[in-house]
């Protein structure tokens, strides 16, 4: 964490705000680089992905129903890391989330619409939360490491969607037919997302909007916040000062996994109306487990950056959808590009942590007294 | 039905396979043993056991050549070991994110190369059973044990090497020392970064080589994201295993012995939803965890960069 003073002038902050998106202007250089070798123009392609993410108003749409579950799993990984708990169970978290939401919108009748729509949301809530708490509580209370535990649980959620969509829960006229695709039913219309006609975007992503602000009050503002953070900060203060380290990681986890749960009930809701996979988890979540960890990242942990790093994220994705069908690169590249714009994002810390360094030193040159006594200097550090 | 599995050829089948379906989850987890202990997670294991995987396919079916698709793998694994060393001790990238940066690359790059080199359905002829003259032959435990073929004997043959290793040498020390407290062996004269990036290439090394050992010798095809978690489950499999390289054996071989129950099960028919049997190995896996509140303790310096003057 940084140091009170000197006080970051807000030019400073702007610019660290700027180095990923230059890490990222690096990683789109190499995948230049890689569509050179496959025979395609960079600047024909590229100019595709900015199209596709941005260059109209319907583009900007669809970066932001990408944008919607990565910022929501990333509020709840903001909340989560900074309890020192590593949530990395995101995907099924959403997963669990959906299924929950998705069986009351199929089974639960004669409601209004719009207190369905919220009985639904709670119900994703409910189900993510208990898939973030059980990992949780296995670690406060037996000790299991989290980041194997929330693998191990995506694991099992992938199989029980498996299970419900191809058997329970299977839409009745896939049963009927035999195609057999894994799909639940279509949630009747009055149970949707009001969406911003005639684009895609829906109501999720202005709620996944106010709750950052409201994690944001959350960690900085409220007594449950702050003994997070104090518990994963340092623990052993926390414990000395009174605080129950055991019962906050349990919850930091069961937030964690809520926020990914309502992201996978708004997406049934907002986006497809139906659950439908092929299989793996990433046919339903997009991979917004492990993207809504990577805004997060970005954003410093800091729910307002976790914003701008979703959009970021979300138009990236979306503009090579758009790169892929006009230049004709499969989109296994897209998935690659991925994965050098998280490498070069988080190897570009270097040089905030190196501004930081440098800004510390000039505190420290600040702070000598006049005369050469030799008192033991506080630093701010 | 049920009955079925308690035949003594099921038995024997289910065994001898749960040995084999260990060896890549034994090779990726024994690679992440090296780097954690040297204080470096490493969460990228799964792209590159699927570059492994790919590479490894790719030469044997050019060239024909197993062994030439075994140094492939290992190069691969070599390379990418250095760009995650690089990126996490040269830049003190945060290890977690980079490593889940690097197992996207890997899986897109893996379905793009094969997308574009090999383009449909391929076999190899993988390496086949090592038949040994009088062992091969006992019954039922020739089937286990005695029957594999060499790169999952070399993968068991890894354990005894990196628990002798890690605990009776030099350089295992080292590699402690650095994973427990890098100041201390920095001041020791310990160059904390090189021991680093030992561990990790070396790492990524198996891990790739670990990728191959699904490819061209225990399933002899290459298939798009083929490992399907796989390398993620070796990661937790080295908590699960306390660091220690007989205690990752152990996860690896309960998690693929439950493995091969549930695949015989679907196998012979019995009616066990195959989702819930898929399920099996991972609930089994938390509950041993649950039960075994082993007290053991990370390697303290695990994922925090080294930097002089920290």
């Amino acid at each position: 964490m940084e140091a009170n003073y000197p006080m970051k002038s807000r030019l400073s902050s702007i610019i660290d705000a700027f180095l990923p998106v230059l890490a990222t202007l690096a990683a789109l250089l190499v995948g230049a680089i890689m569509l050179i070798i496959l025979k395609v123009n960079p600047l024909v392609a590229y100019k595709a992905l900015w199209d596709g993410a941005f260059g109209s108003t319907n583009a900007i749409a669809e970066t932001l129903v990408k944008a919607t579950p990565f910022l929501m799993v990333g509020l709840g990984i903001c909340i989560s890391f900074r309890g020192n708990v590593m949530n990395i169970g995101g995907e099924g978290q959403m997963i669990v989330g959906a299924i929950f939401a998705t069986w009351v919108g199929l089974n639960v009748q004669g409601l209004p619409g719009w207190l369905l729509i919220t009985l639904a949301m709670l119900a994703g809530v409910v189900g993510g939360g208990i898939w973030g708490g059980i990992p949780g509580f296995l670690k406060a209370y037996f000790n299991v490491n989290e980041i194997l535990s929330t693998i191990m649980m995506n694991a099992i959620a992938i199989q029980l969607m498996n299970f419900l969509l191809r058997g329970p829960m299977i839409d009745p006229e896939q049963a009927k037919a035999s195609s057999l695709i894994p799909q639940t039913a279509r949630l009747a219309d009055v149970y949707r997302l009001p969406r911003l006609a005639p684009t895609r975007l829906h109501l999720g992503a202005l709620i996944a909007a106010i709750l950052a602000v409201l994690v944001y009050l959350l960690l900085w503002r409220t007594t449950l916040g702050y003994r997070i953070r104090a518990v994963g900060e340092n623990p052993d203060a926390a414990k000395y000062g009174g605080v129950k380290v055991r019962r906050y990681v349990v919850i930091a986890l069961l937030l964690s996994g809520a926020f990914a749960g309502l992201a996978g009930a708004t997406q049934v809701f907002g986006v497809n109306y139906r659950i439908i996979t092929d299989g793996s988890s990433t046919g339903f979540t997009g991979n917004a487990g492990f993207n809504g960890i990577v805004a997060a990242l970005f954003g410093q942990l800091h729910p307002i950056l976790t914003i701008p790093a979703s959009i970021l994220f979300g138009g990236l994705l979306v503009g090579a959808n758009t790169m892929q069908r006009v230049v004709q690169v499969p989109s296994a590249l897209i998935t690659a590009l991925n994965g050098l714009v998280v490498i070069f994002v988080v190897s570009s810390d270097i040089w905030r942590k190196k501004r930081q360094r440098r800004r510390e030193v000039v505190a420290l040159q600040m702070n000598e007294p006049p005369d050469n006594s030799t008192n033991a200097k506080e630093t701010g550090a | 039905m049920i009955s079925d599995l308690f035949s003594t050829t099921v038995i024997i089948g289910i065994i001898s396979s749960g040995i084999r379906l260990a060896t890549p989850y034994l090779y990726a987890a024994l690679g992440e043993t090296l780097g954690q202990r040297s204080g470096v997670l490493n969460l990228g294991v799964e792209g590159q056991m699927l570059l492994g995987a790919f590479a490894a396919f790719y030469v044997a079916l050019e060239t024909g050549s197993l062994w030439g698709g075994v140094l492939a793998a290992l190069l691969v694994g070599a390379v990418l070991g250095l760009a995650m060393a690089f990126v996490t001790n040269t830049l003190h990238a945060a290890q977690g994110i980079s490593g889940i940066g690097f197992y996207l690359f890997g899986l897109g790059m893996s379905n793009l190369l094969f997308q574009k080199m090999i383009g449909t359905v391929e076999t190899v002829q993988g390496f086949p059973k090592i038949y040994i003259p009088v062992l091969s032959d006992i019954p039922g435990i020739g089937e286990i044990f005695f029957s594999h073929n060499i790169l999952v004997y070399i993968a068991f043959f890894l354990v005894p090497v990196a628990s002798f290793v890690l605990n009776k040498t030099t350089l295992g020390l080292k590699i402690r020392a650095v994973g427990e407290n890098p100041l201390a062996a920095d001041s020791l004269g310990v160059n904390v970064i090189r021991v680093r990036y030992f561990t990790v290439i070396l790492g990524g090394m198996l891990s790739a080589l670990g990728g191959a050992s699904l490819s061209i010798a225990l399933l002899n095809v290459f298939q798009q994201n083929m490992t399907s978690g796989l390398g993620f489950i070796a990661v937790a499999l080295v908590y699960f295993g306390g660091w220690r390289p007989w205690g990752v054996l152990g996860g690896a071989l309960l998690f693929s012995m439950v493995n091969s129950l549930q695949l015989w099960i679907q196998v012979l028919g019995i009616p066990i939803p195959s989702e819930i049997a898929l399920m099996m190995p991972y609930i089994l896996t938390i509950l041993v965890l649950v039960v075994s509140i082993s007290k053991v303790r990370g390697p303290s310096a695990l994922s925090k960069p080294f930097e002089r003057g920290d």
